[in-house]
């Protein structure tokens, strides 16, 4: 088989070749690991051998033999998994994250571990211990992040679809700034063991796709209740592959309080055009409030890094990973981590420990908590009066090296639609919505577009997203050969 | 006029839990192993992984709080409380800060504050630097023990003296081996005692500042440095000075106390609820097992043993080890009309002190049993034999086994009951010893001790101690 | 806002030993990020119950089984610096 047709053939494409006997599996993984060896985007921390990606899949399933790229958070048995951090330089698991073990098991080879912001801690990629990680529709730009690599990986037609995480964003607006599918699932549909935490309360695992289509195929493969994992519920009756072509019956909240400033006018010119061709397929779009989606950003900010404060206490230099000093206890605690880890993950480590220190508990923490409890209430009384809300998944396209890394605030705000969907717990997926110019000029870029729904039902919204993106008809093509030298 | 000070003193009690695996995963719980053959990902802290509470430390902890008569929360969460330490590879330790599963309890006279369940830390222990680059010392880190479940209770500041810690440790101790739920053994470290130690005017209702004395490993060196700390908070203020909140360590064998960390390096835990656990939401039906399923536990056996006429002491001493309970109600069921009184002082007074003293023999491998005790005890107040005869038996029946009636028989230990033979005995006594009779007649009464020893020597033990001293008096004109 | 103090103290909590450089830098960006999220007063949130937790769970557990434990070259075979068996760490007392 011709590469052109592997390098554009979808996830459950591939598969189905393979079950036909088209192609072989080993064909399939030789290309795809000759791909991933031409990285040029950075995409990739570590790339399998032939060898080992063969071992890894297990056959029968019926993904058998479609690869699969893994963000670098989860950890794998045997292969060096850093989180993009010095502090885990070199460092290899004893085992091997829930999740890697699901896709092993239906068939899927690894072909790599992807780039990503340190400890899932940024919105560019540009955070990684690494290298930056580049937009394969622009290698001047960022992929997004913090599951840049994966989306740069998949984009870039480096790897068939990947694994990635989100915690406030981060699979959506990667997924968005390199024109692919990213879903979130809600929070306990996939175990989180053995996926590095950052913020355990809102972390989850999630497909990174060329489409919908692929995205429920790898969220069946990925959900389940995990014994390992207490937060872990699955989803009931499972996820089929999505057949809806059209809208009717189905109301879309679009809460404009939200959609305002600093978004830009390509995005906001797509994500109406999109509204449109919701209505087109017999949607009805209406406005609605999140009267505190506004403040999101705010707790966000205080309980993400609360938590990550207390998770990334254990890279201590005793048990594994970085040592920098012997002198005497304290010296190898500060200056482990004073060297181990980059300076986003030392800012949040400083303002959730401040957070969560004597005296200023309830004014942040505390408080965080209490307004998370307000933005849950609003979707609640959002889901009452509409089956989704919509928004564009970032309020810019993918933003130049180095363009936010000047002021954190700036760069937080790039996940202003994302993170109170993350703090309700919910699923949202982002699909792309076309290409845009972004402000200020230059080639056009991938504008995504949003979607959530009611926690648990990713069934719903995994078909109202295949029947907008059908009448979409985006076309990624442009990207796809980019990645590889 | 000086002020009296009082000690005001609150305990904080670990106990590890006897469930077969840890709190969070499923590595085995061991004593005594090579270092570092019980851990996990998930007990080393691993990047990725996450706790999974054990359901038997849940049931367990539940146990120990009904048995503290504690009112068992309907709901309770895990906290994080984060400080570094090579033995804490989190660097949190989970524990329960806001919502503990027990609270307001009473043991004996100390109320309960609460009582929470928590894992407990490895082990450090401290080496020379040899082969180390830098030469200097080091600690070597042991995660078989860290991640074991313990319950932690925490006392109200109820107590006032080192001799009462150590008899309401005793007392907690007893109570928590009797549900079966932790070995309790001091010196092994599954039972461990702090103590926060304070001095206040007699009187006064406010709490003067407090110091900590952690971790002794048995209740008398805790009684000894809690007594040693309250000297020496005391001398401070007669001093004219102030007690400084600081960490102590009590040294038993130069009754010394060494600060550990004074204030400045004070710990700020940040506290957070766990994100990776939800709560405990016990059933009403594990509540109402938790309770229904208790023994009689000490305080109660105590109460009951001290209300059918057993003496304090020995009632306090027979409810703490529940054998010994057992084979004290063993030998009331077999002896018929036994006074309660008298068994419980053969029991804890001669049985007690016989066993110890022939090989140390424990309760169990003793061949006396309850019945034959109390055969014993019947002919002594029957006085078939004399009291001092029947310790003699004790013995025999302590190391042969043999029943008290053919020891008595053997050893013509029957007491002389014939009146007409023990008056002669008496007459022979006084024409024997005349100097102390004749002390006696003029008035110096205690002289007649020499007499009744004659008498004793005479009939080897078999008389009557009341009878002898009647006949005696008798005849000397008394 | 946040002084240079709170930001040595904090820094002194979360076991960093921070150049002058990073704390200067610190206390600005610290002190930025605060002012925002200081936003938070103006939401109204008497009477409300806090979120810890999305998910409406309780009570998961695990039976007490033993499950295998790693061998101990596994466990560490990724530590700085391994000694009998044992996870060797420079002493608190050691001097520097
Ligand atoms: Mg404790
Ligand atoms: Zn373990």
């Amino acid at each position: 088989m011709a590469d052109m047709q592997l390098l554009a053939a979808s996830g459950a494409e591939t598969a189905a070749q393979i079950a036909a006997g088209e192609v072989s599996a080993d064909e399939v993984l030789d290309f795809w690991l000759s791909r991933a060896a031409n990285d040029r985007l950075n995409g990739y921390l570590w790339k399998s051998g032939p060898e080992s990606a063969r071992e890894g899949g297990a056959p029968g399933g019926p993904l058998s033999g479609v690869p699969i790229a893994i963000k670098d958070i989860f950890c794998t048995e045997g292969v060096p998994t850093t989180a993009a951090s010095r502090i885990l330089g070199g460092y290899v698991p004893p085992y091997t994250a829930t999740s890697v073990s699901k896709t092993a098991a239906a068939g899927m080879p690894m072909l790599g571990k992807t780039n990503m912001d340190e400890f899932a801690m940024g919105s560019s990629n540009e955070n990684s211990a690494y290298g930056a990680c580049l937009n394969p529709w622009d290698t001047e730009r960022v992929p997004g992040g913090s599951s840049g690599g994966s989306a740069a990986v998949v984009a870039g037609g480096l790897a068939p679809w990947a694994l990635g995480t989100d915690t406030g964003g981060s699979i959506r607006q990667p997924a968005g700034f390199c024109g692919i599918v990213g879903l979130k699932p809600t929070y306990g549909a996939i175990s989180r063991y053995g996926m590095i935490a950052f913020a355990s309360s809102l972390d989850q695992c999630g497909p990174l796709t060329r489409n919908v289509t692929d995205a429920a195929l790898l969220l069946e493969v990925l959900q389940g209740r995990d014994e390992m994992d207490t937060t872990s519920v699955g989803i009931e009756g499972g996820i089929k592959a999505p057949t809806a072509e059209r809208l009717d019956g189905m109301t879309f909240g679009v809460p404009r309080g939200l959609i305002g400033e600093g978004i830009e006018a390509g995005v906001l010119a797509r994500f109406e055009d999109t509204l449109i061709r919701i209505a087109e397929l017999g949607g009805e779009i209406v406005d609605i409030e999140l009267p505190h989606a506004g403040h999101a950003i705010s707790a966000y900010y205080v309980l993400a890094p609360a938590e990550a404060s207390t998770n990334l206490s254990r890279y201590d230099g005793v048990r594994y990973g970085l040592r920098s000093s012997d002198e005497d206890l304290l010296s190898m605690y500060e200056l482990t981590r004073e060297e181990g880890f980059g300076p986003e993950v030392k800012r949040r480590i400083m303002l959730g420990t401040y957070a969560l220190s004597s005296g200023y508990y309830d004014a942040y923490y505390g408080r965080a908590q209490k307004v998370r409890t307000r933005i849950v209430e609003d979707f609640d009384s959002a889901f009452a009066k509409v089956d989704f809300v919509v928004t564009p998944t970032s309020p810019t396209v993918a933003f130049r090296l180095g363009e936010k890394t000047a002021d954190p605030w700036t760069m937080y705000l790039s996940d202003v639609f994302t993170v109170p969907i993350s703090l309700a717990g919910i699923p949202a997926i982002s699909i792309p919505a076309g290409l845009a110019e972004p402000d200020g000029g230059g080639p056009e870029l991938p504008v995504g577009f949003q979607i959530a729904a009611p926690a648990f039902s990713e069934q719903k919204l995994i078909e109202a997203s295949h029947a907008l993106e059908q009448a979409i008809g985006f076309d990624g093509s442009a990207a796809l050969e980019g990645g590889a030298r | 006029m000086s002020t009296e000070y009082e000690a005001v003193i609150g305990l904080e009690i670990h106990v590890q839990l006897s469930t077969r695996t840890k709190m969070f995963c499923g590595c085995e719980l061991s004593f005594g192993d090579e270092p570092n053959v019980h851990t996990c990902p998930v007990c080393l802290a691993l990047p990725g992984v996450l706790p999974v509470p054990n359901e038997k430390a849940v049931q367990y902890a539940l146990q120990i709080g009904a048995a503290l008569g504690c009112e068992l929360s309907p709901v309770s969460t895990f906290d994080r409380k984060n400080y570094f330490y090579p033995d804490n590879p989190k660097a949190y330790q989970i524990t329960q800060a806001t919502y503990p599963f027990a609270v307001n309890g009473r043991l004996g006279e100390v109320r309960i504050h609460h009582a929470h369940l928590e894992e407990d830390a490895a082990k450090t222990i401290h080496t020379g630097g040899g082969g180390r680059i830098s030469g200097s010392d080091a600690s070597e880190v042991d995660f078989n023990r860290g991640g074991t479940p313990l319950v932690e209770i925490v006392t109200e500041p109820d107590l006032r003296s080192g001799a009462q810690v150590r008899e309401w440790g005793q007392l907690l101790r007893a109570t928590i081996r009797q549900l079966g739920v932790s070995d309790v053994n001091m010196e092994e470290g599954s039972l461990r005692c702090d103590a926060n130690i304070s001095v206040r005017p007699v009187g006064s209702d406010e709490l003067g500042t407090k110091t900590e004395l952690k971790n002794m490993n048995s209740f008398r060196f805790i009684e000894r440095g809690i007594e040693a700390e309250v000297t020496r908070q005391k001398e401070v203020i007669a001093a004219g000075g102030e007690v400084e909140q600081e960490t102590l360590h009590f040294d038993p064998s130069t009754g010394e106390l060494h600060s550990l960390r004074s204030k400045e390096e004070a710990h700020d835990y940040r506290y957070l609820p766990e994100p990776d656990l939800v709560p405990v939401v016990p059933s009403p039906e594990t509540l109402e097992m938790a309770k229904s399923s208790l023994p009689e536990l000490p305080a109660a056996r105590a109460r009951r043993y001290e209300e059918i006429g057993v003496s304090g002491q020995a009632a306090l001493l027979l409810s703490f080890e529940v054998e010994w309970a057992e084979y004290f109600e063993g030998v009331l069921e077999a002896g018929t009309g036994i006074d309660p009184r008298v068994a419980a002082n053969w029991v804890t007074g001669e049985l007690a002190a016989e066993l110890r003293r022939q090989d140390d023999r424990p309760l169990a491998e003793s061949k006396v049993g309850p019945a034959a005790l109390a055969t014993l005890i019947n002919m002594v107040a029957e006085k078939k034999i004399s009291h001092g005869s029947g310790k003699s038996v004790l013995e025999e029946m302590v190391s042969s086994g043999a029943e008290p009636e053919s020891v008595v028989a053997e050893q013509g230990l029957e007491q002389i009951s014939d009146s007409g033979e023990l008056e002669r005995i008496v007459i022979q006594a006084i024409e024997d010893n005349p100097k102390p009779a004749e002390q006696v007649r003029s008035g110096n009464e205690k002289a007649i001790g020499a007499l009744v020893g004659a008498v004793m020597k005479a009939t080897q033990g078999r008389a009557d101690g009341g009878e002898v001293n009647r006949l005696l008096r008798q005849h000397l004109g008394l | 806002m946040i002084e240079r103090e709170q930001v040595l103290h904090v820094a002194r909590l979360s076991r960093l030993r921070l150049s002058d450089e990073e704390v200067d830098t610190l206390t600005g960006e610290l002190s930025s990020v605060l002012d925002h999220v200081d936003k938070l007063a103006e939401v109204d949130i008497e009477g409300v119950e806090p979120t810890s937790h999305v998910l409406p769970l309780e009570n998961v557990l695990r039976t007490d089984e033993p499950r295998p434990s790693l061998e101990r070259e596994v466990a560490l075979s990724q530590a700085p610096d391994p000694h009998d068996g044992a996870f060797r760490v420079p002493s608190p007392q050691a001097e520097a």
